[in-house]
């Protein structure tokens, strides 16, 4: 048997095994409809998990995705709504301040949860001075997509697939992905190579405050409304998807497709407890148990390797 | 012949008149979706639907009423929670909800799957989802309207507000403050923060009595009444006349006065068993009654003479409480 495909195997196996378990549970979720329903939320986490998962590919994390999630649905909801291109200069600016924040950690050498933490309430009086109570508007097109009906196959499906495969594409089979990923796993070796590092990590920061505007955008596009937070728990779900999926906090070990597929397996988890009508109160935990267990199995994966 | 059809037809007409308000709910399920159980009012809350939910399942009213609470008061959470239950297949839907616009998307949904949508305490703004709200600015209002009719003379009141912030207390404070505009004989001379908590209320009161006048009443918005009571003893000062909120702290300390020196006043608050109203309300609905979409929520007010019926009832550090009834929700329905 081969252990590395084992482990990359893993994370699907574990959708799988949920998506299982939800169908036996409550067959009706079974059908376009019903898939639609359960995993439409889960497009906005997905791509929250891939934001965190390019501050982790180089070696950092974030902890400011989530409030940074519910900021932009306020900017979506406000100033998007009423003048498009002061909200699409907002949320430029948005992304442009993620790169800055990138470049400040690697020039100052801060350690990224100390300063992605304190920006995380930074975020939070943002979108509260912008939207003090929740309200507002989503803009028509933004409904459109997320409620988009596509034949067969139902939509959430299809966009997890596409953020995976393109993010795939870029991150681990083009060459700056190479060095993008160089830049978490060994940053001395690539800069002695003569690659910036403050430049990779700057993209890569932007990356992740891009995917977290399109996060914010789809978020949104499904509650039609804006609110601060929205989305205080987008932090721990993008942390949670990125190391279910099969990333690792080392640097460089990271996985796009692992990362989408981490995301919808966290969010079915959650429906598959409601099914269950396991009290809230255990729910937390319960979510906690799953993420444990397949952290153990994959110890368990990589120790045979090791072994070998 | 002739007659035996006409009266055949007669019949069958008077059974298909008779037809839709025998519409019955007994094969319907309806679901509770709860943001929060964080706080004692909730938690009686959830205990009022239980109680009358169950026995509503038991009499075969509807076939189920199952209660769902989020772990944390989260957004995304709830709905996603919402559209679980939408997939569950339940007829109706019951929410207090955690945002009044956030959840506006997947109420939609539900809405379009057909299922009949009641919010109540924490409404949403969804045009095609039921409302039953509570008119806190009337709250606030009757409480002056009380004083009024007690001591016309008038007098100096103390204003006790909630929580900074939040919307609650804004409007129970405006219903205060213009009810005093129309009766110029009272005078507010000084408002404090009391955060819905008797201790916080009896330091904030403490903090501003020495600076006040002889004050005649003091007008609150629940929780606070017994620190209030607590502060004007401490301070060594008459106690005016303090509006209580159906706490049985406050309950209580007004029966011991009440007993000792004949002491007057009122109270009221929103009974958590408005759970109950909702589910009554998406009964009918299901049942095919015509029901406005933006219903208000009657406040529990007790007065003197139900003050040992309404004590005797209620739980210690609980908050007096009323379940509805069928009857109960069709007089709602109705604007009675």
């Amino acid at each position: 048997m081969n252990r590395r495909f084992l482990r990359q195997a893993l994370p699907f196996l574990t959708l799988a095994v949920v998506l299982a378990a939800t169908f036996y549970v409550q067959p009706r979720t079974m059908s376009y409809f019903g898939l639609n329903l359960m995993l439409q939320y889960a497009v906005p986490i997905a791509l929250a998990t891939i934001a965190q998962m390019f501050v982790i590919t180089v070696n950092d994390l974030d902890l400011s995705i989530g409030p940074f999630v519910g900021l932009v649905s306020c900017i979506g909801a406000t100033l998007l709504f009423d003048n498009p291109a002061l909200g699409v200069l907002a949320l430029l600016a948005m992304i442009a301040a993620y790169g800055a924040v990138g470049a400040l950690i690697h020039i100052r050498n801060l350690p990224s949860i100390v300063v992605t933490l304190g920006l995380s309430f930074v975020w939070l009086g943002i979108a509260v001075l912008i939207l003090p109570s929740p309200g507002g508007k989503s803009p028509e097109w933004l409904k459109a997509i997320m409620n988009v009906h596509v034949p067969y196959a139902p939509f959430p499906i299809i966009a997890a697939i596409v953020i995976g495969v393109v993010v795939h594409l870029a991150l681990m089979l083009s060459s700056y992905g190479v060095i993008a990923r160089g830049a978490g796993g060994n940053p001395k070796a690539l800069s002695r190579a003569g690659w910036s590092m403050l430049k990779t990590k700057v993209i890569m920061y932007m990356l992740a405050g891009f995917f977290g505007v399109l996060a914010g955008l789809a978020l949104l596009g499904l509650t039609t409304s804006g609110d601060a937070h929205v989305a205080d728990r987008y932090t721990l779900y993008s942390i949670a998807g990125v190391i279910l999926g099969g990333g690792e906090f080392i640097g460089g070990r990271v996985s796009p497709l692992g990362a989408v597929v981490g995301a919808l397996t966290l969010a079915l988890a959650g429906s598959f407890l409601i099914f269950l009508k396991i009290s809230p109160d255990w729910q937390i935990g319960a979510q906690g148990a799953i993420l444990i267990i397949v952290l153990a199995l994959r110890a368990l994966v990589s120790y045979g390797e090791q072994k070998r | 012949m002739l007659k035996k059809t006409l009266a055949c037809t007669i019949a069958i007409a008077a059974l298909m008149a008779a037809g839709p308000a025998m519409a019955d709910t007994k094969d319907k399920k309806i679901a509770l979706s709860n943001n929060y159980a964080g706080n004692s009012w909730r938690q009686a809350m959830l205990k009022s639907w239980d109680k009358v939910t169950k026995q509503a399942v038991a009499d075969g009213v509807v076939a189920a009423a199952d209660p769902f609470t989020t772990s944390e008061n989260q957004v995304t959470e709830q709905a996603a929670q919402i559209q679980n239950l939408i997939l569950q297949g339940y007829n109706a839907i019951v929410v207090n909800a955690a945002s009044p616009d956030a959840l506006n998307g997947v109420i939609k949904q539900a809405c379009d799957a057909g299922i009949v949508v009641v919010s109540f305490d924490g409404i949403v703004t969804e045009p095609c989802a039921w409302r039953i709200a509570v008119d806190f600015e009337k709250m606030g209002a009757s409480e002056v309207e009380y004083l009024a009719k007690k001591m016309p003379e008038g007098g100096n009141l103390l204003e006790i507000r909630g929580l900074a912030g939040v919307f609650v207390d804004d409007a129970i404070s405006k219903g205060i403050n213009e009810e005093v505009k129309k009766n110029p004989q009272f005078k507010i001379v000084g408002s404090v923060h009391g955060d819905w908590a008797q201790e916080v209320a009896q330091k904030a009161v403490a903090g501003i009595l020495p600076s006040l006048p002889e004050i005649k009443a003091v007008v609150t918005q629940g929780g606070d009444g017994y620190g209030a009571a607590q502060a004007f003893a401490a301070a060594g000062r008459p106690t005016p006349t303090i509006i209580m909120g159906n706490r049985q702290d406050e309950l209580q300390w007004w029966k011991e006065q009440k007993d000792k020196n004949g002491y007057e006043t009122m109270s009221v608050s929103i009974a958590p068993g408005v759970s109950t109203l909702a589910f009554w309300v998406a009964q009918q609905i299901l049942d095919g009654k015509d029901v406005p979409k933006d219903l208000t929520v009657p406040f529990l007010r007790i007065d003197q003479d139900t003050l040992e019926q309404n004590l005797a009832t209620t739980e210690k550090g609980g908050v007096a409480n009323v379940e509805y009834s069928q009857a109960d929700a069709q007089k709602v329905i109705a604007g009675k």
